[in-house]
């Protein structure tokens, strides 16, 4: 676990900061796709150690955040149904229209927090007499090991697991902020676990449409400032290509193995992000052959939509055209204890990590 | 004899079946003048003020790597009267025994129970049995409450923290959580990690025999982790709380599993850690002594009290920029990537 000392070392940081400062020669607002990354620099305290000149905009790469209310009210759906839920943590918390999973779950029903799917197949296959839903959240990242379990469970014989499918996909989401009239975006970190499954192929053309600096960054403090830096190079020197800072873990090509099983269940197609609205081809969708295994049909709960909160303006902070502390009801009305939106009750929330670490108020 | 191979109802009725369970099983393991009398209390002699703390426990699995949730109840307990500068000599303890459980794992959790109150020089004097139905609990509830004799040569009191005092912690934070954590359903992964769980009174009290005054506040820091100890602690005193990330003893596998959980150790329970909050005076000379006692072999200086960002707590991180150390919401989850 060499990257837990060597990518958070104090000098190499340092340099990298001084290279920053001495590069750049104006304003650059620079966008971090990923919700990783914006606690990565928030909780190392990065964010005030940069020259002045370079804003970090936070990004929509929280799978928790752009999770649509409509989603959540269909997995409560569920469980009062009786069926078992199965979630990742980051969910739970998370406030449907009327409640979040952790109140479903208070009220009695029957949630299981996970951290793989393939768990929720055991549970399956274990409870033959009940049925068992995994909550399929998450980017391209998640997406392998989400369809690996429809394969798992039909391997298996079992009728009685499906999935709840929200998956988003990161390029169309670049492209909707950069189609944005008030987009203001002049680079891209862009998500280097993303990449580290789907490869660097799909942001090409988009640097090349959009004229735009794309670096493919990591997560720890050493990765965040270096990608900062290259970026900066870029913007400076007027080029703007797509460089990868974490070749460490990506390669050009992606993980071929991982892409195959996510071809097999899933097709492209349009979903809805909460507080951005529908992006065409923005997601993953079950295909017709393993549609047994897709929740909103077996349980006929398509049909469930629900308004989103007209205080909360988590679809400006998830654009990057506002930061947390620019929404009236940052801190106040809504914290983590009583979230209004998503991005305050996630741990890769751009509002919990600003409510979390934020030195702004020391 | 113990013919009976789980516990069933019965044992809780309060009838001849609960009898030979305390026969059998807690009166023959704990057997002491006090016990032995087998009344519904005891009467003891303590001089001097007294701290008292009680405790509930209540945890999954009930036995875990480094431990049980028998020996954890003692520590902890035990922990929290030496935190409040006592030296605790008597114990009570309460059972909710989900039926059916295991006769055979309430023998190992009842002798564990005993050999850790010997370690911690404590007595069990007085008790409780209740049986729940089947789905109405977890295996086992334990309830313990303990009391001693305060330290007089100390004065253990959140008041009497200033700016600059310094603050120790005595070992490697996050081990408890994250060898439950380990072992829980859905969770599991390849680890030796080992619960910390342990007696800190005789430390705490060669401290302040060692130290007298100059030891202002000792708190462990068990559920809610480090972070939660030293948010309330700045709450408290009104004063700012400043600690140095790269100075946290934290194990490497601690670190590694910790972070492919997606989980801050400062927030990660711990049964063994405690902090002191001292003068600065005579911080080194407390690490020192720490470091020459078995529970206190990793002891640190984390950081100290200042007078600027009150209420906070404020960490340097290890590449030199500042964050706030915030309370816990709620239990740290599992995230998605």
């Amino acid at each position: 676990m060499k990257y837990l000392s060597e990518y958070r070392n104090l000098e190499a940081t340092k340099s990298y900061l001084d290279l920053i400062a001495n590069k750049v020669t104006r304003t650059w607002n620079i966008m971090e796709v990923c919700g990783g990354q914006t606690h990565g620099l928030v909780r190392n305290g990065i964010l005030d150690l940069l020259p002045q000149q370079v804003q970090m905009i936070h990004g929509p790469g929280c799978p928790v955040c752009v999770t649509p209310l409509s989603l959540i009210d269909k997995a409560i759906e569920l469980l009062e149904k009786g069926i078992i839920v199965c979630s990742f943590g980051d969910m739970i918390r998370v406030p449907g229209s009327k409640k979040s999973l952790l109140e479903a779950k208070a009220d009695g029903g029957d949630l299981r927090i996970l951290y793989s799917p393939l768990e929720a197949v055991k549970i399956a296959k274990n409870n033959p007499e009940k049925e068992v839903v995994f909550f399929a959240v998450g980017f391209e990242t998640t997406a392998p090991a989400n369809a690996l379990s429809v394969l798992h469970a039909q391997k298996e014989g079992l009728t009685n697991y499906s999935i709840l499918v929200s998956h988003v996909l990161v390029p169309p989401a670049m492209e909707a902020i950069l189609d944005d009239e008030f987009c203001n975006i002049d680079a891209f970190l862009g998500a280097g676990h993303v990449c580290a499954i789907m490869g660097n192929e799909e942001y090409h053309p988009l640097s090349k449409k959009y004229n735009i600096p794309i670096i493919i960054t990591g997560f720890e403090p050493l990765d965040l400032v270096q990608g900062i830096y290259m970026a900066v190079c870029q913007l400076e020197a007027g080029i703007h290509k797509v460089e990868n800072q974490y070749s460490r873990v990506v390669k050009e090509e992606g993980n071929l193995a991982a892409k195959k099983v996510i071809q097999q269940v899933f097709e492209v197609g349009n979903r809805e992000w909460r507080g951005i609205g529908e992006i065409p081809n923005s997601g993953y969708k079950v295909r017709k052959e393993f549609i047994a295994y897709d929740a909103e049909t077996k349980f006929n709960i398509e049909n469930i939509k629900v308004p989103e909160s007209s205080i909360c303006i988590a679809g400006e902070i998830l654009r990057g055209i506002k930061k947390p502390r620019e929404c009236p009801a940052f801190g106040k009305t809504c914290n983590p204890s009583n979230p209004l939106g998503a991005p305050m009750v996630s741990s890769e929330g751009a509002c919990a990590a600003y409510f979390h670490f934020s030195n702004n108020e020391i | 004899m113990i013919d009976y191979k789980i516990i069933n109802l019965g044992h809780g009725s309060g009838g001849l079946m609960t009898r030979n369970l305390l026969d059998d099983i807690i009166f023959k393991t704990f057997s002491n003048p006090f016990l032995d009398k087998k009344h519904d209390g005891s009467v003891v002699k303590i001089e001097g003020r007294i701290a008292i703390s009680t405790d509930s426990f209540v945890i999954s699995p009930i036995f875990f790597k480094g431990g049980n949730i028998g020996e954890l109840a003692v520590n902890g307990t035990v922990n929290d009267v030496a935190m409040c500068g006592a030296q605790p000599k008597y114990l009570s303890l309460a059972f909710i025994i989900e039926e059916g459980l295991k006769v055979d794992d309430f023998v190992k959790i009842v002798n564990s129970i005993k050999k850790t109150a010997d370690n911690c020089g404590v007595q069990i004097i007085t008790g409780d049995t209740k049986v729940v139905e089947r789905g109405k609990g977890d295996q086992i509830f334990i309830n313990t409450t303990g009391f001693g004799s305060v330290n007089p040569k100390g004065n253990i009191a959140a008041e009497n923290i200033k700016v600059g005092d310094k603050i120790i912690v005595n070992g490697c934070i996050a081990q408890h959580g994250m060898a439950i954590m380990s072992q829980r359903e859905g969770l599991e992964f390849e680890s030796t990690i080992v619960s910390d769980t342990t007696n800190l009174n005789f430390i705490a009290n060669d401290l302040i025999n060692a130290f007298g005054l100059g030891i202002h506040l000792f708190r462990d820091a068990t559920r809610g982790g480090l972070a939660s100890v030293l948010t309330e602690i700045a709450s408290d005193i009104k004063k700012g709380v400043s600690i140095n990330e790269n100075d946290l003893p934290l194990e490497r596998q601690v670190a590694a599993a910790c972070e492919i959980l997606g989980l801050d150790p400062l927030y990660v329970a711990n049964e063994g850690v405690f902090v002191a909050i001292v003068d600065r005076g005579i911080a080194d000379e407390v690490v020192k002594l720490m470091q020459n006692d078995s529970k206190g072999r990793h002891a640190v200086c984390i950081g100290d009290i200042t007078k600027e960002h009150p209420n906070k707590v404020v960490m340097k991180s290890a590449i030199g920029g500042k964050r706030i150390v915030s309370p816990m919401i709620g239990e740290q989850l599992p995230r998605i990537c």
